[in-house]
């Protein structure tokens, strides 16, 4: 049974039950990782501190306090959680439009372009924004290059889509290893292997500044189409059938699934797993209708990411890279979730 | 209503069919009839406009309304994949509403197939999801509707039930119904005219009456048939095509 499946329109109230406790969930999960650090700080001081900024609240709370949980840690948890539900929410319109749940946003080359653009700013010796700049181009270049390819008179199957990626991907994870190659084994190449592994270690109220609007923008557009997705789900001859047009409607998907993937990339280098398990985590609670499903998978996608960088960094003295612990956390996660789906399908 | 005239599609150097006129009116119900591989599905894709015409014009509503041979079966509620005919008129970010829903809905009960509105699609056997998809087709609104071999994958029970289905839409008269089918007694009994694709230049259409001749069916299936009324009490005359193998 899916909830989706309740009444006649798709906000109905089993819907809204959904997105509502996804919503607090991620609520009470960033709160908690508010709190958790190396100082670590009771949910009461966090809500205060954070809640003084809009309105009037005596301070019970040191100067100190205050610094780490809205210098340090509040941008580091906002930027968390909006590239978590972008990769999920990009996994989830990928997975609807390829028609395929094996499909993940990386399938498109985009996050191997943007690492590549990322590691070549590295072995220049550029760090900061020329950095986030040159990953988010080199991002974007991918996904021009899977366009040039895939699309012969104006059309693209998505076969030849999804082939086309893992070439372009492969293309540059080649250039990846000879840029790593290339670098120097005392300074640039761990810089390069680190970046790679993935981190919000560097995150800032700038860096929020710069990547909420694109991300933003990206997820309304995934979001806005989450109908559309439904119907593309069907196949190009059927959707084409009811009127659509299907090559425009799945390049502009894949144009806000590459600006989520090359700006995250871009910020926090290569955070694997979340697009392709978030959004089978979210059809057990949501179903499969994109309508809910795309929303549910941000929310849950928020939460995931938020929680596993708060494990990241609280874990053990040194920080583990995110990029390993999304795969440590979520190969099993993900292995359990088939078992489950396949046993609830023979039982069915 | 809908019209090809002079149209031709070929594959590489093959047309498929050519120089095929074809008009068709609301309350009109055209049956095409041919062997395996003589085009029967290309045909049926260029009056919906899904295959471009190599040759020769169309003329056609925005959208047509087509229901596929199949669909994959998807663990979407029937309902919302009817609602799906609304997508076009939604544009690029719209939700269906509950007007959409309504349209939906009213296009289940027209063919009596309301009872697996709430029933995921994977769920249904191939025969109910024929029905949603041609409930599907319904909720276009489009004047045109077109069919790619509703019957091939039917009992002979859900058989009955499309060929009563197409009937009344037929008698409703709003719509022009272009159907493919393996089964000559299908166009007797849901059809007006025939279109009998005997080669790619050669296409012989008229009234199902003269059309569907014995010497016409048989030099189009390849193999001898006979056209025979059965008298059967209750039914009266029932027109049927008997093969002799």
């Amino acid at each position: 049974m899916t909830i989706a499946a309740g009444g006649s329109v798709s906000h109905d109230r089993g819907a809204t039950l959904v997105m509502l406790a996804l919503a607090v969930g991620l609520g009470l999960v960033m709160v908690a990782a508010l709190c958790a650090g190396r100082l670590s700080l009771s949910p009461g001081t966090v809500l205060g501190i954070v809640l003084s900024r809009i309105v009037p609240v005596d301070p019970s709370w040191s100067e100190l306090q205050e610094r780490i949980v809205l210098l340090v840690r509040l941008p580091r948890v906002l930027l968390t959680a909006i590239c978590g539900a972008a990769l999920a929410a990009a996994g989830a319109a990928m997975q609807g439009v390829l028609r395929n749940p094996l499909v993940s946003p990386h399938i498109l080359g985009v996050s191997s372009g943007a690492s590549f653009g990322g590691a070549v700013a590295i072995l220049l010796g550029l760090s900061g924004w020329f950095l986030i700049g040159s990953a988010f181009l080199a991002g974007s270049a991918a996904l021009l290059l899977v366009g040039a390819i895939a699309r012969v008179d104006g059309r693209s199957g998505t076969v030849t889509v999804v082939l086309t990626g893992v070439i372009v991907a492969a293309l540059f994870s080649a250039l990846v290893s000879l840029t790593q190659f290339v670098a120097e084994p005392d300074s640039s190449l761990p810089a390069i292997v680190f970046w790679l592994m993935g981190s919000f270690a560097t995150a800032s109220w700038r860096q929020l500044a710069a990547a909420a609007p694109v991300l933003a923008l990206a997820l309304m557009l995934v979001l806005g189409l989450r109908f559309r997705i439904n119907v593309l789900s069907l196949g190009e001859d059927d959707a084409r059938a009811l009127g659509l047009p299907v090559e425009r409607d799945r390049w502009l998907v894949f144009l806000a699934v590459a600006l989520m993937e090359a700006t995250v990339v871009a910020f926090a280098g290569v955070i694997g797993w979340v697009g392709l398990v978030v959004p089978h985590a979210a059809r057990m609670v949501a179903g499969e209708d994109h309508r809910l499903l795309i929303p549910a998978s941000a929310l849950l996608g928020a939460s995931y990411l938020v929680l596993v960088d708060t494990l990241a960094r609280t874990a053990v003295a040194a920080e583990i890279p995110l990029g390993v612990l999304t795969a440590i956390v979520g190969a099993p996660v993900f292995a359990l979730l088939l078992r489950q789906r396949q046993r609830r399908e023979l039982a069915a | 209503m809908i019209a090809l005239k002079g149209a031709g599609i070929r594959r590489g150097e093959r047309w498929i069919f050519r120089g095929l006129d074809l008009s068709l009116a609301p309350g009109r119900c055209v049956a095409v009839l041919g062997p395996n591989g003589r085009g029967k599905t290309t045909l049926i894709k260029a009056v919906t406009g899904l295959d471009k015409l190599d040759e020769g014009t169309r003329e056609a509503p925005p959208l047509v309304a087509y229901v596929p041979q199949v669909i994959a079966p998807l663990p979407y509620r029937a309902l919302d994949v009817v609602v799906m005919a609304r997508a076009r008129s939604l544009g690029l970010f719209g939700t269906p509403r509950r007007a959409d829903y309504d349209i939906a809905r009213a296009a289940l009960v027209r063919i009596g197939a309301e009872a697996f509105a709430e029933q995921r699609l994977d769920r249904l056997s191939g025969g109910e999801r024929q029905l949603v998809l041609l409930a599907r087709a319904l909720a276009t609104q489009s004047p045109v509707l077109v069919l790619d071999e509703p019957a091939s994958a039917l009992d002979l029970a859900n058989q009955s039930r499309l060929v009563a289905v197409l009937r009344d839409l037929r008698t409703a008269g709003e719509h022009a119904i272009l159907f493919s089918t393996h089964l000559p007694t299908h166009a007797l009994e849901v059809a007006d005219e025939a279109l009998l694709l005997m080669g790619p230049e050669d296409q012989r259409q008229g009234p199902v009456d003269t059309v569907m001749s014995e010497s016409n069916l048989s030099a189009l299936y390849g193999t001898p048939l006979r056209r025979r009324q059965v008298a059967i009490e209750g039914h009266g005359l029932v027109e049927t095509i008997i093969p002799l193998h």
